[in-house]
């Protein structure tokens, strides 16, 4: 074990080694997970809390390297050289998901263990086991799709992911959520079969699944073209875009608020990272274009339907469900608006819009299941003065609230104005539209859910069980990140630059 | 020409044989006709040359596959009923039948498109075998050059059947999966389950030792102790084993840990993770490959069984 350690800190402070944490920042939450399915949901927690403490360092050690070096960290997986073995390569955009990714899972592993204690002597729960199990699934698949550079070695993270995140869509065990469970597979399935097809598609035309190899090699004809399309359209329905945003809401509302938190601020940002991939990397030539302009549509269809749906909601859980739907139609706008000198600017407000959505929409989930926890319901009719009993979740609550709606100083702020910015930059100005309705529905029902909840409290108002201060803080530190990521924009845009492919000269 | 109208007569023979799993309005006469399909692809595997894809298609497509189908029928047998009342009208027909024309269409079109020849990694793979020490090209591209995807993918099996076991009530956790099998002692499945599981089990171990340089390995073997296990089981001989137990629970992880084990070995005693140590290459392929045939016999048998639905002592 000493050994081990010590040869890793050794290849980790090599001036161009390092790549191995490549490999440890998916392998550690792989073993941690199967450490737990052998011993039992009992020490889950102990044994998910264990890994968070080199997780983190990890994810560190990774950014640490990138961000001196400035250049993208690789790792020949096994030291077989692709196109026969498979890399993992960390860039700038890689490092920005894994700190995200692992902030996050810390957050809902510290905010979780109330929900799934082990009665004392029970040898372990179902909830238990399976919640741990796929946390650490849901954190090792994301990694892997951050890092994987083969299309199919992105397709087996795939997979992973939707098997660590459809158990947590049912695992409260309530009537409709096994349904809304079936119904993500079936989805997911459709997503994966249809990624297959592209990735097969390709490798039959170019003998290579390796990023930079395909990257290199594509032209812009019909093969690339239908692979692009076939794929998209996979990885849309795993994102829940509109109008296969339909399994989405049930799902994420229905599911325990720490699984909630993860499903909707990571899992549907995984398959659109390899969307993001994809059009950015491997097949840049098709942004801007007529197919790029129909993506746009269906994410416009998203901001604006999905919106006015969020609006009309009764329940708080649901209320945020749709919301999500609705701000996954921001990131498609990306693809259309990334033409000529519009193009950076179009990525990184994609990637902001990501990161701040993230944080805030983690924010607001898990304050919507202490809020649950001390009414019993999610019913926005009666939630008069539930915050009054928390206020330092209200604070969050507000924070995350105005990051979505895109208030300045906030992360959504920079998004928003990003997304702008580069419709202006491209001349397309119908967008432009789109993304201030869109601001401004966000606004109606972020309001409508934080009036209910913020209106004086009814004298006999008594909460169901004492509110953990732990959870408050927690969440606060959630809706602070998002904040901190308008105030400092620099950060990311500087990670952000680094090992992307040269900038393409302005096309028409 | 024979060989021409073998194929030709396999070619009719499968689409028979698919048009009868989709036509088919009982779901078990579906479902058998799907197996069938299952296995007539493994022979169409065999007449393009692929005999290690032939093998998982059979065992994997065919039977484990068909088992589940099975299961799942028998369960859902009340829920036929419901699913008979609610026809779907001629507009959604259409629609699924423009779907599928547009896609097989497609399909057909690239199939025609593709170069001649294809380009192939196989050349860069067969140069490179030499270097695994393992005679049999898929081992080598499964366990050495794409050993990451390999042990990823073990891990999506550990996940399913954690999924899977989370479909059950609280109040069952602990307990067995699967109905109570009433044994006939003297039954023809008691005496197939008496006398069929020595030769599985050898033919098992025959299959991944000789995957190294010949078609064969852990799928393919794994499948084949899945089978023997629910043999006995289905004859009543042995009772499904309650999911808790700490051995059972050990035969799961193995192969994924023993694999990531070797993996991390690497970092100290070769280049780097998951690369072999010098010399010990075909020995750790081998020792993995062992683990992971347990594991995988062990899985597959608990995903046909499915979540626990009974107590552990009646």
């Amino acid at each position: 074990m000493m050994h081990t350690l010590h040869s890793l800190l050794e290849t980790a402070s090599r001036p161009h080694g390092g790549g191995d944490l490549l490999v440890l920042a998916i392998l550690l939450p792989i073993v941690a997970l199967l450490l737990i399915v052998l011993t039992g949901g009992r020490f889950g927690r102990a044994i998910t809390l264990a890994s968070l403490v080199p997780g983190l360092f990890i994810t560190g050690a990774i950014a640490h390297r990138v961000w001196t070096t400035r250049t993208a960290l690789v790792e020949r997986v096994g030291g077989w050289e692709p196109p026969l073995g498979l890399m993992l390569r960390a860039d700038g955009l890689s490092v920005l998901m894994l700190v995200t990714t692992a902030l996050l899972v810390a957050a809902v592993a510290l905010y979780a263990p109330r929900d799934f204690r082990v009665p004392a002597g029970a040898p372990e729960t179902r909830t238990s086991l399976v919640f741990w199990v796929m946390l650490l699934a849901i954190w090792a698949s994301l990694n892997s799709i951050f890092l994987g550079h083969d299309l199919f070695n992105l397709y087996v993270a795939l997979e992973l992911i939707a098997f660590a995140a459809i158990p947590l869509v049912y695992l409260e065990g309530k009537k409709g959520t096994v349904m809304a469970g079936l119904r993500y597979l079936l989805f997911a399935l459709m997503g994966s079969m249809l990624y297959l097809l592209g990735t097969a598609l390709l490798y039959s035309h170019y003998g290579t699944m390796d990023l930079t190899r395909l990257a290199a090699a594509v032209n812009r004809d019909w093969v690339v073209a239908l692979s692009v399309a076939l794929m998209t359209v996979g990885l849309m329905a795993k994102t829940a875009l509109f109008p296969m945003h339909l399994w989405l809401p049930p799902a994420h509302s229905g599911a325990t608020p720490a699984a909630s938190a993860l499903l909707s601020a990571l899992v549907v940002k995984g398959s659109f990272f390899l969307i993001l991939r994809i059009w950015f990397d491997l097949a840049p030539a098709f942004t801007g274009t007529p197919g790029a302009q129909a993506v746009g549509v269906l994410g416009a269809g998203a901001v604006l339907i999905c919106g006015v749906l969020a609006v009309r909601q009764t329940r708080l859980k649901l209320l945020i469900a749709y919301s999500t739907a609705a701000q996954i139609g921001y990131l498609f706008l990306i693809f259309p608006l990334a033409k000529g000198a519009g193009f950076e600017r179009a990525l990184s407000g994609g990637v902001f819009h990501i990161l701040s959505h993230g944080f805030a929409k983690a924010s607001m989930f898990m304050t919507a299941g202490m809020i649950v926890a001390a009414c019993g319901h999610d019913r926005l009719a009666e939630l008069r003065g539930v915050m009054k009993t928390m206020p330092v979740a209200t604070i969050a609550f507000v924070l995350a609230a105005l990051s979505l709606v895109g208030v300045p100083p906030t992360g959504g702020f920079i998004a928003k104005g990003q997304l702008l910015s580069s419709a202006v930059l491209s001349a397309q100005w119908p967008w432009v539209v789109v993304i201030l309705a869109g601001g401004l529905l966000t606004g109606a029902y972020m309001f409508r859910a934080l009036s209910s909840c913020i209106s004086p409290a009814p004298l006999s108002f008594q909460p169901l069980a004492p509110v953990s201060r732990i959870r408050e803080w927690l969440v606060l530190a959630l809706a602070v990140i998002a904040l901190w990521i308008g105030m400092f924009p620099g950060v990311t845009t500087r990670t952000l630059e680094i090992g992307r492919p040269a900038p393409l000269e302005a096309r028409p | 020409m024979s060989e021409a109208i073998l194929h030709g007569g396999l070619i009719l023979l499968f689409l028979a044989v698919a048009a009868t799993s989709v036509f088919t309005r009982d779901t078990f006469s579906a479902i058998t006709a799907f197996i069938v399909y299952g296995l007539l692809l493994g022979l169409a595997w065999v007449a393009l040359g692929s005999i290690d894809v032939a093998l998982t298609e059979a065992a994997l497509g065919g039977g484990i596959t068909g088992a589940l189908l099975l299961r799942a029928a028998s369960r859902l047998r009340h829920a036929d009923h419901a699913a008979e009342t609610r026809r779907t009208g001629p507009a959604s027909h259409g629609l699924a039948a423009l779907a599928c024309a547009g896609l097989t269409a497609a399909l057909i079109v690239l199939v025609l498109s593709l170069p001649h020849p294809a380009p192939s990694l196989a050349p860069l793979a067969m140069e490179a075998l030499p270097a695994t020490h393992v005679g049999n090209p898929v081992t080598g591209v499964l366990l050495a050059f794409r050993a990451w995807d390999t042990f990823l993918e073990t891990v999506v099996l550990v996940l399913a059947l954690v999924a899977i076991w989370g479909l059950t009530s609280d109040a069952m956790w602990g307990g067995r999966p699967g109905p109570v099998q009433i044994p006939e002692p003297d039954g023809n499945l008691a005496f197939l389950a008496r006398l069929l599981p020595p030769f599985g089990v050898l033919i098992a171990i025959y299959l991944f030792w000789v995957g190294a340089d010949e078609p064969g390995g852990k799928f393919q073997a794994g499948t084949l102790l899945a089978a023997m296990w629910l043999l006995t089981l289905q004859a009543g001989l042995i009772d499904a084993p309650v999911l808790s137990r700490l051995r059972l629970r050990l035969a799961i992880v193995l192969g994924p840990l023993v694999f990531a084990g070797i993996g991390l070995l690497g970092l100290v005693v070769s280049s780097g993770l998951f690369a072999y140590p010098p010399g010990f290459v075909k020995a750790c392929i081998l020792l993995i490959e062992a683990a992971s045939t347990v594991s995988i016999g062990v899985t597959l048998c608990l995903l046909v069984l499915g979540p626990p639905e009974r107590p552990a002592t009646p």
